[in-house]
């Protein structure tokens, strides 16, 4: 990762500038409740040490080096930086906007589309999101007309159940995870760490119309790309069979079927989870469920397959006959299955602020709290694979982490400071510039003067 | 006064009237001046009885010519389900009037609160709830929700929330597209929810009349209605009109179209007011006269101006918030609520000024240009300038967790040194939508003589982990987290996988 320091916003630049701690700077953060999320445990008042961005130590009897600036934790509490784990946020800005969508390939490729490309360092709604205490988002692709989630507030409604054919394939396209940082003029920390994919009833409308073609599709594409890896020359020289998908999307298949790139699968109904992980074993792939609603129906299944769950909190309504399912409880049952649960807001880039909230709500319908508290830091980490960088606080990860008014997942609760790479962050943003202008009290002037 | 000599020789001139003249094929006694004949077409049972004497005497006109005549249509048969003296003792209470009383009781009698306090005695034989270390306030009052006319499943079949036909659609009823079978109805309740307007959507310049329901399980909509409540008329400023409308090649495509199009329709629904208040004013004096044509648009347009309809206006910015109050001078009628708001912090002190609510979400913004200014201290801006200011969801998700999102509002109100205490927020989501959609007088807080529509919850309802476990409306138990008997499921979801598994 390029780690240049660069504006966000020109007025504040200079300031901000003059602010940010040098990587080098040793800082203590000193007599906060820590939820390490690791080996340490959860600490009622402890110190964490961050040297050259690395945690270097986490307890209660932590030595603070003379140089070291210190912070003071005290009546708050210290937590890993949130992980979002499939979010379109630094790909998408405002939904309606076409031309800020980043997040889905249109017509020209599917399993070749690469979301990295895409992503903005300065987007407006990083700030929103780092004052949430999110410190990393996993970017995943969606399927079709990007800009997935959002408000719709006109009733307008999305019945899209058909697309034409061959507009594009099954694969939404390659997931990246971008640090949050300010000031960075490149996001992504690392590309193409998973293959995205919906199934159900989003799958089979691009199929054609059924489930049975969606599987029978993603079979036969995998089946393609590995025939494809065997017989590249062939394909080079035009004397391979006709694969109905081009060389870029094989190619960005080949670590999927070869079980080193984890396959994302939007999933909703208990009898798809069932038929994806049959066919996952079969496949030998590597797979990671988003949605799952009626998840819990089949918990023991997903969990005997070792297989994670991306699980959107709020979800407890039959919004479609593949949900019908849904409940609070899915959170909570799949854990206790034995399921790595990953708790995550509605895709809504502009509703991130929910993860958490929908962590502390799974807590009210049976997912304990220490669960509650991984499920929106080290198992996402995990489940992505960066957990050897990031999800908790232990000595040698990324200083990645918040410091909280309280309890992170408390709906009043607020971040008061946030690091990256023992970077501190300005917490300010556009929302919080606009409410200061906004602020009661007289003016002769207009707010733009303000 | 129902049967006041006024009306009874009303009553004779127009039936001489309509024999002598062939020609008067439509006779109204209702003179624009009467009482009985400016009560609101709305869902009261005493409004019925009224009208249904009124209508006696107007034996010649032919039914449904007169949109004062006759009972009102689509009537409420809300009947409040079975309920006890009941106390609530010992809970934390937010009364939404800004008290908040520690370890307090509230007792419930008649389906109406009686007594709200800390030295309240627990009446012999009342049904004794013990609300030791959880909280009592009243219910949740949703001013902006599609429940039953986007239900779930969100399928085309069932998805009757917006006449996207017209930009005028103010004929259109939301109550004629709720299904009472929707899921989401009972998921609102289990999130406290006991009262919900219910609107058209926001294509249209004028989508069409609201309708406001209590959250309990009915056979039809007019078994939910409130009965009493005025009808709203939403309205929509900005992107979704033009959008809709100039995607179809037509007008509006712009928002000066947008405006043009309610100036036309305010001018047409002020000349049909004319008519029908000349033509009544004419039978009063005892004279011949042709009534105007009915028109279910103009009924609706002129209850505005009437002051009898209330508008629910879908509109975010700032500037727009303005022009629509300047429209509201320019014809004389009243806005009561602005939804959505995202910029209503900007012009908070003219809101306050003005006397309108503004109903919004904590921070979910940006997903259009006129939510990119969209605030989390959007809340708090306004209830320190004095505003009625309203949490509404317009989501059947958010709705279940109001109080969630109220809580949101209030933590970005501390954190910008503008802190909003629980007692006053708690009004957000009951008293000022109960202000903002005229049943004030019956719910929205708790007050002796109002309705028993009351919550308790496990704990403090601004934490992510306090649920809502008992829910009265009109003191009835509706919804009990830990008593299956009070967990209605609607028809749709029995011998589905989701039975069974809510709350």
């Amino acid at each position: 990762m390029i780690r240049k320091t660069s504006l966000i916003a020109a007025a504040s630049a200079l300031s901000l500038l003059a602010a940010l701690p040098a990587a080098a700077q040793t800082i203590a953060i000193v007599g906060g409740h820590i939820l390490s999320q690791g080996p340490a445990g959860d600490i009622p008042s402890g110190t964490v040490l961050i040297k050259d961005g690395k945690i270097v130590a986490v307890g209660t009897k932590v030595a603070v080096p003379a140089d070291a600036k210190i912070i003071d934790a005290s009546g708050k509490t210290v937590s890993p930086g949130l992980v979002l784990p499939s979010t379109s946020l630094t790909v998408a800005e405002v939904e309606q906007i076409g031309d800020t969508i980043d997040d889905s390939a249109g017509k020209r490729m599917g399993a070749a589309f690469d979301v990295q490309y895409g992503v903005n360092p300065n987007s407006a709604l990083i700030p929103l999101a780092r004052l949430s205490g999110v410190t990393r988002a996993v970017v995943t692709p969606v399927l079709g007309r990007g800009g997935s989630g959002g408000h719709k507030d006109d009733g307008a409604d999305d019945f899209s159940g058909s697309f034409e054919d061959g507009e594009a394939s099954l694969f939404a396209g390659q997931v990246a995870t971008a640090t949050l940082a300010a000031g960075v003029t490149e996001a992504v920390v690392k590309a193409k760490i998973g293959m995205a994919l919906d199934l159900g009833e989003a799958g089979a409308a691009y199929a054609g119309g059924s489930r049975g073609a969606a599987i029978v599709l993603m079979k036969s594409a995998l089946d393609d790309a590995r025939h494809y890896a065997r017989n590249r020359t062939a394909f080079d020289m035009g004397a391979s069979r006709p694969y109905p998908y081009s060389r870029d999307d094989l190619e960005a298949l080949i670590p999927v079927v070869e079980g080193r790139m984890p396959l994302l699968v939007r999933v909703h109904r208990a009898s798809d989870i069932t038929q994806i992980l049959k066919f996952a074993s079969e496949q030998k792939l590597k797979l990671i469920l988003e949605g799952a609603e009626e998840g819990w129906m089949v918990a023991d299944a997903i969990a005997k397959a070792g297989v994670p769950v991306l699980v959107d909190g709020q979800a407890d309504l039959p919004g479609s006959f593949e949900t019908l399912g849904s409940t609070l409880q899915n959170a909570g049952r799949l854990n206790a299955a034995g399921v790595t649960v990953a708790v995550m807001g509605s895709r809504d880039y502009n509703n991130l602020r929910q993860g958490r909230f929908n962590a502390g709500l799974a807590v009210s319908y049976g997912l304990p709290y220490s669960a509650a508290m991984a499920s929106v830091t080290i198992n996402p980490a995990k489940i992505w694979g960066l957990a050897d960088r990031i999800g908790s606080l232990e000595p040698g990860k990324d200083a990645d982490l918040v410091i909280w008014t309280g309890d992170p997942l408390e709906v009043t609760t607020y971040a008061t400071s946030v690091f990256i790479q023992g970077k501190e962050q300005p917490m300010t943003s556009r929302s919080l510039e606009l409410a200061e202008r906004y602020r009661p009290g007289k003016s002769d002037y207009p707010p733009a003067y303000r | 006064m129902m049967h006041s000599p006024l009306l009874v020789r009303l009553a004779l001139i127009a039936t001489t009237a309509s024999l002598l003249s062939a020609c008067v094929s439509v006779v109204s006694v209702a003179p624009a001046n009467n009482p009985v004949a400016s009560v609101v077409p709305s869902n009261g049972p005493g409004s019925k009885v009224k009208m249904t004497d009124a209508a006696k005497v107007a034996v010649v006109l032919p039914k449904g010519s007169d949109p004062k005549a006759g009972p009102a249509p689509f009537g409420s048969t809300y009947k409040p389900l079975p309920s006890q003296l009941t106390a609530l003792v010992g809970g934390h209470i937010l009364t939404a009037t800004g008290e908040e009383i520690d370890s307090g009781t509230v007792v419930i009698d008649g389906g109406k609160i009686v007594a709200v306090g800390k030295d309240v005695q627990v009446p012999a034989g009342a049904k004794i709830v013990d609300a030791k270390g959880k909280w009592i306030t009243p219910g949740i009052i949703d001013i902006h929700s599609h429940l039953g006319v986007y239900p779930s499943p969100g399928v085309e079949s069932l998805s009757d929330g917006n006449e996207m036909t017209e930009p005028n659609t103010a004929h259109v009823w939301a109550e004629h597209s709720v299904w009472p079978q929707d899921p989401g109805f009972n998921r609102a309740r289990a999130g406290g929810v006991t009262t919900l307007q219910i609107l058209p959507g926001s294509a249209n310049l004028f989508g069409g009349r609201s309708v406001t329901l209590k959250n309990v399980p009915a056979l039809t909509t007019e078994g939910m209605k409130f009965p009493g409540a005025p009808y709203g008329l939403k309205m929509a400023c900005g992107e979704n009109p033009k959008r809709v409308y100039g995607h179809k090649g037509r007008s509006p495509a712009t928002r000066m179209g947008n405006v043009a199009g309610y100036r036309s329709a305010w001018i047409q629904a002020a000349s049909y007011k004319r008519k029908w208040d000349d033509y009544r004013a004419k039978i009063a004096k005892g004279e011949k006269a042709d009534p105007p044509e009915r028109s279910l648009n103009l009924d609706t347009l002129s209850g505005v101006l009437a002051g009898e309809i209330r508008i629910q206006n879908h509109c975010y910015r700032a500037d727009e918030m303005a022009t629509m109050i300047d429209i509201s001078r320019e014809f004389g009628f009243k806005i009561s609520v602005f939804h959505h708001s995202s910029e209503a912090y900007k012009i908070a002190d003219l809101l306050a000024k003005e006397g309108i609510c503004y109903a919004t979400w904590a921070d979910w913004a940006g997903f259009k240009m006129e939510s990119y200014d969209g605030i989390a201290e959007n809340a708090a801006i306004g209830q320190k300038a004095g505003a009625c200011v309203i949490i509404h969801s317009d989501d059947p998700i958010m709705t279940q967790h109001l109080n969630q999102e109220a809580a949101i509002a209030m933590g970005a109100g501390a954190r910008m040194g503008l802190p909003v205490s629980r007692a006053d927020a708690i009004a957000w989501i009951t008293l000022n939508p109960a202000k903002g959609m005229g049943i004030d007088d019956q719910t929205g807080s708790l007050t002796p003589g109002k309705n028993a529509d009351v919550v308790l919850w496990s704990g403090d309802p601004f934490s992510v982990y306090s649920t809502a476990d008992t829910v009265f409306i009109d003191g009835a138990v509706v919804f009990d987290r830990k008593d299956p008997r009070y967990q209605p499921k609607s028809d749709f979801e029995l011998g589905q996988p989701g039975e069974g598994v809510h709350p």
